[in-house]
């Protein structure tokens, strides 16, 4: 049987399935969400129906988790669990394919800060999940901080689901980043538009952005009450006596993302600089694997489109499909790719997010670590790699498998290895004992 | 639809997460650490960071920002580890 498994159901994955079906091939996308689109495209869960209709040919596995990708001879087997997310009830199935597309997408990268542990604290993407999927308002009174065209499109959703947003603090000063660069390589960028929107809709609502600002604590009981603000030099240090305090019930912070790396590493693709190496028709190091969207880069929904119909392509033609070269998503996948660089130019993280910390704040927050943990074990223990912290420590060693502190921990311990160390999660989510135990159905690669 | 969040009644829409009915119901947090028992909600929204445990129908360990309400839900706060009942 020729058949491209897509893992991802976001614009890389849909595009992905879209380009191996065109090709002839069977395809079967496997997403963990009830309906198509990933993070950029999210829809109501509340409307009937799918936005996205995929052509004929393809099986979408909606509601659907990969939880564990096995190399197998001559390709890879796919555990997957489908029904209602953490349910006892969910039926398995384990699909094998010789073309395997990985388009698992990205999710914040959140500093902590002290008391970034608060009920009340969101990541921006939170925030906006809720808003754009759920309706939701993650607080009445909310700030908005970090780094990144991301906070524009946030703010203007927290609005329309009914919030009264105080101001958005952008760590970096972006005007001076891109007058800085030559030629202004964002002048041509799709976006430019879409931002320019999101800008006139802020301005309506009087929401101030404060450049070169960030909220360095929250601050509260049993919840935010409030946060602290405060201007910040080039590095991200405060500056002294700029602090103020702005009275709010929530906090949504996006600094940027992190790729969504377990699939890939499981795959035992090569991961380089924290992303999944490719090739430039999508192909990871592992013959028959191939990465598209934000697991190989940072750039957006346009740039994982186009990713995914190269992939796409290229996974239909290992299985031996006819298929004409697709030059026209390669020439935009390069296009994306270099306004990529040029947003990470205007938008860098700095050092002086570590000097925001405390001895108390929290680092790891399944396993309730704090800084001052990391500190001593790093100063006094002589831990020398990211196994040795996680077990003298327990940070990365909870539920979410260090997915949030991963990175912070290694950066705050100065640990080379940890991007791939933190990244191995064999078991992608927890299964349930019963249903480990199962017997369930394999569908055989031919 | 009809669900119970600690044992109270509400009403929930199609196709809602268990978190944005808690969150409707101005719950901001609904389930305590296994350490320091702090209180947590949710942070991330997409099912990575784990924060949002509750238990569903006597099931721990369930994400709420993963978990679509279905009509009769029982929907608990969830103290530290707990075990299935
Ligand atoms: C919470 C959040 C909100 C965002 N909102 C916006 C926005 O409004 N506007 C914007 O410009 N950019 C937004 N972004 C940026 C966004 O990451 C990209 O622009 C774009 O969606 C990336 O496309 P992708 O296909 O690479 O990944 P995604 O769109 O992230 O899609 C990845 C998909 O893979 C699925 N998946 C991952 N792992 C598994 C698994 N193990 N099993 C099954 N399925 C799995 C996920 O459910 C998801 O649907 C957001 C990012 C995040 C994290
Ligand atoms: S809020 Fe992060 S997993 Fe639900």
């Amino acid at each position: 049987m020729r058949r491209v498994v897509v893992v991802g159901g976001g614009p890389a994955g849909m595009a992905a399935a879209k380009a191996a079906a065109s090709c002839g091939v069977e395809v079967v996308l496997i997403d963990a969400a009830p309906k198509l689109g990933g993070q950029y495209h999210r829809q109501d869960a509340r409307e009937s129906g799918d936005r996205f209709k995929l052509p004929d040919g393809v099986e979408h596995l909606a509601e659907s988790v990969v939880w564990a990708i096995e190399p197998i001879l001559e390709g890879h087997r796919v555990h997957v669990r489908t029904g209602p997310a953490d349910g006892p009830d969910r039926t398995g199935r384990a699909i094998e394919t010789r073309a395997l597309v990985l388009a698992t997408g990205a999710y914040d990268w959140t500093p902590p800060f002290p008391g970034w542990d608060l009920p009340g604290v969101y990541t921006a993407g939170a925030a906006q999940a809720m808003a754009k999927g759920q309706g939701v308002a993650v607080g009445e009174r909310v700030i908005v901080a970090g780094t990144g065209p991301f906070l524009l499109p946030v703010a203007t959703s927290l609005i329309d689901a009914g919030s009264r947003v105080s101001a958005i603090l952008e760590a970096n000063d972006p005007v001076a980043g891109f007058a800085a660069r030559p030629g202004g390589a964002l002048a041509g960028w799709t976006k430019a538009g879409e931002l320019a929107q999101y800008g006139a809709a802020l301005a309506r609502h009087d929401v101030p952005l404060r450049r070169r600002c960030a909220v360095i604590a929250a601050l509260g009981e049993d919840r935010v009450e409030a946060v602290l603000a405060a201007r910040l030099d080039e590095d991200w240090n405060p500056v002294p006596h700029t602090m103020r305090r702005f009275e709010v019930d929530a906090v949504a912070v996006g600094f940027g993302f992190t790729p969504q790396l377990e699939s890939a590493v499981a795959a035992r693709c090569e991961i380089e600089g924290g992303f999944v190496a490719v090739n430039a028709a999508q192909g990871t190091s592992v013959p028959g694997v191939f990465a598209a969207g934000e697991l190989t880069g940072i750039g957006g929904a346009d740039l994982a489109a186009a990713e995914g119909a190269v992939a796409g392509a290229a996974a239909a033609k290992r299985l031996g499909a006819k298929v004409r070269a697709p030059i026209g998503a390669m020439r935009r996948a390069r296009v994306g790719r270099r306004f990529a660089a040029a947003l990470a130019e205007a938008y860098p993280v700095r050092p002086g997010w570590r000097g925001w910390l405390r001895d108390g704040t929290i680092v790891c927050r399944c396993e309730e670590v704090a800084y001052g943990e990391i500190r001593h074990a790093v100063e006094d223990l002589d831990v020398g790699g990211a196994r040795s912290l996680k077990l003298a420590t327990r940070a990365g060693l909870g539920l979410c498998q260090g997915r949030i502190c991963g990175r912070n921990v290694a950066e705050l311990a100065s640990l080379p290895d940890a991007a791939d160390a933190f990244a191995r999660r064999p078991v992608a989510v927890p299964v349930r004992l019963g249903e480990l135990a199962e017997d369930v159905p394999v569908d055989e690669a031919p | 639809m009809r669900v119970r969040v600690d044992g109270a009644e509400h009403v929930a829409e199609r196709g809602q997460t268990v978190a944005a009915v808690l969150l409707a119901a101005g719950r901001g947090s609904w389930r305590t650490t296994r350490i320091g028992g702090r209180p947590r909600g949710l942070f991330c929204g997409i099912g990575v960071c784990f924060d949002c445990l509750v238990v569903v129908n006597g099931v721990p360990d369930v994400r709420a920002c993963q978990r679509v309400v279905a009509d009769g839900d029982d929907i608990r706060s969830q103290d530290g580890a707990e075990l299935p009942s």
